[in-house]
């Protein structure tokens, strides 16, 4: 699988209210949610956000609150893939199930916004169109690319209800 | 192994486990809330599901923004409240709800070895009765409920050793900020943070909720005590007698990552400024900062003990004509207490306002949110922009004590100068 994307670049430490504030978790909407997404810390970036655009960010990333309605917004914008240089552990817990695709890279201080980037899932690999420079990065350990390949967490918990319904669940 | 990596392996039935593998662990206790509820219901319709594994391991908590601030809330909670029904789970009606993470210790929910998760990032704070006991988002809430089951990522723990006498007016809530503010808000990402020492050994039950609380504001994993005496007693007095598993200790210092010695004697009581829980300093460093609120509650620190600490202070004192200050209690049983005790009276005379029990201004839900350009101190737990209101309002995290005494001179202070 690969993608090809515009970035829009964050800071360190961006947590789960910059990317959603609290005032708008009294829905479960992607639409709505997705919004509101970086409301607070970006206004702009709902309006402008395209599908297939990647966030680049510096150190962990969604730290904060559990609340899934995060990686939720970020994925109704359109978002393709996070990059950033690491990862708060619930948010990504949260994204790995829902299928958000996160890549962590230590050298994300070299893309700059509204840099093309290509991302290559299969091989691990990452071009920015605009530096040149090619990334290598690590791909999820097989016991998260089974969750990720599957479709998520509830793929699984499908395949789990099918394996009780043949012994009578 | 550590504590921690006892309690995981006991729940994927091995002998031991790692730091760094995956393991699929059964749960013990499964909570979800107003606000993460309502997905992973959701996600359990979506695929199907017809029962949950066991109703008795299920928790609903609507904490957040109740009592109900809007339609778009109640419908939510009314999610929750049929689910509950349909599928015979415990659900926490007005009147009987309080803030989760009190709430589910004073119900006897929690007991020492278990593994509890929670779609609430503060879950970590059973921890302080010494269970694995940690945040997860809703789709891991849905999966749990169907399969009584969960992925993890065996954390390594950093020991953190707290030595010497205490100075008046610092309690849990100060030696947690400094540790947030010595390590940063990612010090201890996807680690165990296991508290220890002859000041914690000392250290009351509520101080010890309160400090593994926040280990999610330095990127924490989970929070561990090793239960003892004190784990006992506060057992026994909510009715809970059980013979702790003595296993439950760390077996040697190699176990740990690293281990962090702190010494306390020179720990003033702690603020931390706008927008990140690591920017802890001395409260004398913030001396004078003009406030517009003070909120004392949460599930930091909303217990009774919290709540004896600011009345302490506020006695026969009057609130600054230009600051709110909201005294939450956590629970009904809280509330019940303080009012038992007379401290609702001391913060009623003194011009305080007294909350129901909810999360409230914590996560700028309701009932005392913030304007443009307005300052609050709070005992909540986090600083972020916007957390309590505004995207231009500004956050100073505390203790109580702290709390009460700048409501009464109308900017941060230190206890010590009202008193």
């Amino acid at each position: 699988m690969k993608t090809k994307g515009k970035v829009w670049k964050f800071g360190d430490h961006i947590n789960t209210d910059d990317i959603i504030s609290a005032r708008y978790l009294n829905t479960t909407d992607e639409k709505e949610l997705a919004s509101h997404c970086f409301e607070s810390i970006r206004p702009e970036f709902s309006k402008n956000v395209k599908n297939g655009d990647i966030i680049v960010a510096g150190e962990n990333f969604g730290c904060g609150s559990s609340r899934e309605h995060a990686p939720i917004s970020i994925k109704g914008c359109g978002i393709s893939v996070v990059i950033a240089k690491s990862f708060a552990r619930i948010f990504f817990r949260n994204s790995i199930n829902i299928g958000l695709p996160l890549i962590e890279l230590k050298e994300v201080d070299e893309i700059k916004e509204n840099d093309i980037l290509e991302v290559d899932f299969e091989n691990g690999i990452i071009i920015n169109l605009n530096s040149e420079k090619t990334y290598k990065f690590q791909k999820y350990p097989e016991f998260l690319q089974k969750i990720v390949l599957s479709g998520g967490l509830m793929e699984l918990a499908k395949k789990y209800l099918k394996e009780k319904n043949n012994e009578n669940y | 192994m550590t504590i921690t990596q006892k309690i995981l392996s006991k729940h994927c039935g091995r002998k031991e486990v790692y730091p760094n593998e995956y393991i699929e662990c059964s749960v013990d206790l499964i909570l979800a809330n107003d606000i993460t509820g309502p997905l992973a219901i959701e996600e359990f319709e979506k695929v199907g599901a017809k029962k949950v594994f066991n109703p008795g391991k299920i928790v609903l908590v609507p904490d957040h923004f109740t009592p109900c601030k809007d339609i778009k809330s109640a419908e939510l909670v009314k999610k929750l409240r049929e689910f509950a029904k349909k599928y015979k789970v415990r659900f926490y009606e007005i009147g009987k709800v309080g803030i989760e993470h009190v709430l589910l210790p004073e119900e006897g929910l929690i007991l020492p070895g278990e593994l509890i998760i929670g779609a609430d990032s503060h879950t970590c704070t059973y921890g302080a009765l010494g269970c694995f006991s940690t945040g997860v988002g809703s789709t891991d809430a849905a999966y749990a409920m169907i399969t009584g089951k969960l992925w993890f990522k065996v954390p390594e723990t950093i020991k953190f050793h707290y030595y010497g006498k205490m100075k008046e007016y610092v309690g849990g809530k100060d030696l947690i900020l400094y540790t947030i503010g010595l390590i940063g808000v990612d010090g201890a990402n996807y680690k165990s943070m296991e508290f220890s020492g002859e000041v914690i050994e000392n250290l009351p039950i509520d101080d010890r909720f309160t400090m593994c609380n926040m280990v999610i504001e330095a990127g924490g994993k989970n929070g561990i005590i090793k239960p003892d005496e004190i784990t006992d007693n506060y057992l026994k007095e909510i009715g809970i007698r059980i013979k702790i598993d003595e296993d439950l200790k760390t077996d040697e210092e190699n176990d740990y990552e690293k281990i962090i010695e702190i010494d306390v004697s020179n720990i003033d009581p702690q603020v931390s400024a706008p927008h990140l829980p690591s920017n802890s300093k001395s409260v004398k460093e913030y001396i004078g900062i003009k406030i517009d609120q003070s909120v004392i509650g949460s599930c930091t620190n909303g217990r009774i003990s919290d709540l004896r600490k600011a009345a302490k202070i506020l006695k026969g004192k009057k609130i600054h004509p230009e600051v709110r200050c909201i005294i939450i209690p956590a629970t009904q049983k809280v509330y019940m207490q303080a009012l038992k005790e007379g401290l609702i009276e001391i913060f009623i005379e003194s011009g305080c306002v007294i909350s129901p029990p909810t999360c409230g201004p914590c996560l700028g839900g309701h009932m005392g949110v913030l304007g443009k350009g307005e300052i609050a101190i709070a005992t909540t737990n986090r600083n972020f922009i916007g957390r309590m209101g505004h995207s231009e309002s500004y956050v100073y995290l505390s203790n109580p004590e702290v709390a009460a005494a700048s409501a009464i001179k109308g900017e941060i202070t230190h206890p010590e100068e009202v008193i």
